[in-house]
């Protein structure tokens, strides 16, 4: 996929969603990651071109912001979270044992293509430490074993799934989610034991917060008033 | 005291995150009794249940609404800060994933309260599957007609944007976020003018939290008395604890504000068997750490100000015996160097240095005098920089020195990983051995 006449439509439709279109900069340079994997030349001219902006002024916002790409990335970009409390609890460990088996290291891809890795910061997540991602969908409480074999099958094209989303997709397919064209994929997933973690305990020890008044005091004051 | 789901009351809901599921529980039911309100007893509501901001700083809701200016001719905007990036910090993620209509029926409230037409919920980049789920519900709410035009025949309007940011800490800082909303380099503002003033194009503009936000339907509900009974009088209501680290069941524990942290450990299962509470974080790298002896004080904004740390997010973060200090405040740091915007020069040069600095203490070959320097050079950044974040960069270090010299000496000879090992603190070390 490329630029084509749909990403300029495309970006139209994303800077109409704004008072004032200069606001729509962030979701185009998405668009453009989705259409050309990175943030090229022609991406920064269309976007430049859509919203009327001088392609240094682009060029200045892309620079600034992390997720935008000026070199390409592998069709699974692999992030693994090494602040402090997931370092802690293994990212560290996992992010060597990544880096030595695909022998690629931060913002490097595979000859192949297929897997870029990120050193990336707190995701928050931490509940789930030590916590990865593969195209920015989670994957939550991973270990050594588990990070080398998600990895293993990202690289041979077979279907990893999100610990708390849907089956992962490519850069580029998640870069178009980013830029806020739906796939259809929300009803995935999403919960966990560590989400509901405070839940069940409430439910076990039958706690419960006190109920509310019958009615809002709101309404109360429109019928006395 | 006991745990009280609120927010998190139906998250196990299979449908929790959708429009039926959110309606099963009376969602949505404070729109039409507010849309017949005065936008005023909204925000005086809110203002007597005594909200308090859940983004960090704790700054009372209701009375930031009322700085917004009535009958100005401008445009007003409510913008939603979801950009939640802050190490330590996870209850805002959670929250838009199991129960994103939640924010979204908070949102139309108090862009009724401060009379906004427009309202955008500003997500970071890094969260694809909760970007989906919150512009789902943008779209589900919109075709049941609580966002457009003439909601519920009320005549009020409202369009929601859910916008993703694109990877920068910073732009959780509020006028950086403004910034980054219209389309620019995410860097903080001068203040004044305050948003409530000129913040999104100019206009006058309501910045608030995920989570503060979610907390308005239920006290529009049930009122600021009953709010009121949660809590203290300076700290009311209830919160989202996220509590992360060496804990046997790490998660979200929501409970009133003035829980302490041994009942919240008491709840996560304790520290994980066998091993011992090291040090504590109650809200984010940002905050100044905590001991044991800190167990028992009330989690609240007053009694974390008075021992010198601050409540912050909420979202504790807990490491045992096995942990470095110094391999952690060295992260931290390295972290601060990495998202400093580069506005302003004691931020941009003094992280740079401090990392640098930390590096070696990690590595066992910093000098004696590397600790008095680091000293001096957060005191340099304290104060004198131009956000906030210039501030929390020059905070771990202080605390961790008062606590933990020792190890800080150890690095002018050990490194940190001969002095713990890295494998006894990872999650897996059973695993590993
Ligand atoms: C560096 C930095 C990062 C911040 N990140 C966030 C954030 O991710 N989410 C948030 O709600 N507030 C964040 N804040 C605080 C916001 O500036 C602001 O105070 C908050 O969004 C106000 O909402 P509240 O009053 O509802 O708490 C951050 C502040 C700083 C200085
Ligand atoms: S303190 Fe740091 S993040 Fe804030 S404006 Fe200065 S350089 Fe930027
Ligand atoms: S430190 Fe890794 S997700 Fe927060």
């Amino acid at each position: 996929m490329s630029l084509t006449d749909q990403t300029i439509v495309d970006a139209r439709e994303c800077a109409a969603r704004y008072p004032d279109s200069r606001s729509a900069l962030l979701p185009l340079l998405h668009l453009v990651q989705s259409a050309e994997g990175t943030v090229t030349s022609d991406g920064i001219a269309l976007c430049a071109d859509v919203l009327g902006l001088t392609t240094a002024e682009v060029a200045g916002v892309a620079t600034f912001y992390t997720m935008y790409k000026r070199h390409k990335v592998g069709r699974y970009h692999v992030g693994v979270c090494t602040n402090t409390l997931c370092a802690v609890l293994g990212g560290d460990a996992i992010w060597d044992a990544l880096s030595e088996r695909l022998g690629v290291g931060h913002d490097e891809v595979t000859a192949d293509g297929t897997i870029s890795l990120e050193r990336i910061e707190c995701q928050a997540a931490c509940t789930h430490a030590p916590v990865m991602t593969a195209n920015w969908e989670f994957l939550d409480d991973m270990d050594v074993p588990r990070a080398l074999e998600v990895v293993e099958k990202l690289r041979a094209g077979e279907p990893v799934m999100s610990t708390r989303g849907p089956r992962i997709g490519t850069f580029q397919e998640i870069e178009r989610s980013l830029a806020g064209f739906d796939d259809g994929l929300a009803n995935e997933g999403g919960k966990d034991v560590r989400m509901l973690a405070g839940l069940d305990y409430a439910k076990q020890h039958g706690m419960s917060a006190p109920a509310g008044p019958a009615h809002s005091p709101l309404s109360v004051a429109k019928t006395e008033g | 005291m006991p745990l009280t789901p609120i927010l998190t009351a139906h998250w196990d809901d299979e449908d929790s995150h959708t429009l039926t599921g959110y309606r099963r529980h009376g969602g949505y039911d404070m729109v039409a009794v507010t849309l017949n309100s005065n936008p005023d007893d909204v925000i005086n509501l809110v203002k007597e249940s005594g909200l308090r901001g859940r983004g960090g700083a704790g700054f009372p809701t209701g009375m930031k609404w009322s700085f917004v200016p009535q009958n100005d001719g401008k445009p007003h905007y409510l913008v939603v800060n979801a950009d939640e990036s802050e190490p330590g910090a996870c209850k805002d993620i959670p929250l838009m994933m199991a129960n994103p209509h939640a924010l979204i029926e908070g949102c139309i409230l108090a862009s009724y309260a401060i009379r906004a037409n427009h309202a955008f919920i500003y997500i970071r980049g890094e969260v694809p599957h909760v970007i989906r789920r919150v512009a789902a519900a943008a779209r589900e709410a919109y075709s049941a007609g609580l966002l457009g035009k003439n909601i519920q025949g009320s005549g009020f309007d409202l369009d929601l944007v859910v916008h993703a940011g694109a990877g920068a800490y910073i732009c959780g800082e509020e006028t950086a976020l403004l910034d980054s909303l219209e389309g620019r380099r995410g860097q903080p503002r001068l203040k004044p003018p305050f948003p409530a003033v000129a913040g999104l194009y100019a206009s006058p503009t309501v910045i608030n939290n995920v989570e503060t936000i979610a907390n308005i339907p239920t006290i529009v509900r049930n009122g600021a008395d009953w709010f009121k009974q949660f809590g203290t009088e300076k700290s009311p209501g209830f919160k989202l604890f996220a509590v992360s680290g060496h804990v046997e069941r790490p998660g979200i524990y929501e409970a009133p504000l003035g829980t302490t942290m041994r009942e919240l450990l008491d709840y996560a299962g304790g520290v994980r068997k066998g091993h011992e509470l090291k040090f504590w974080i109650p809200g984010g790298s940002s905050v100044p750490m905590l001991m044991p002896e800190h167990l028992d004080t009330p989690l609240t904004y007053e009694d974390m100000g008075a021992l010198g740390t601050m409540l912050g997010t909420g979202t504790p973060m807990v490491f045992d015996e096995t942990t470095s200090v110094v391999r952690a405040i060295s992260r931290w740091i390295h972290f601060y160097k990495h998202e400093s915007c580069g506005k302003c020069t004691p931020c941009r040069e003094g992280t740079f240095w401090l990392d640098q600095i930390l590096e070696r203490f990690e590595n066992g070959t910093a000098a004696e005098t590397d600790i008095e320097k680091v000293d001096e050079i957060c005191k340099q950044i304290a104060g004198r920089s131009f956000c906030a974040l210039g501030d929390a960069a020059s905070t771990p270090y202080a605390p961790a020195l008062r606590y933990f010299r020792e190890e800080f000496l150890a690095g002018t000879h050990t490194p940190a990983n001969q002095l713990f090992d890295p494998v006894a603190s990872t999650v897996f070390t059973g695993a590993m051995a």
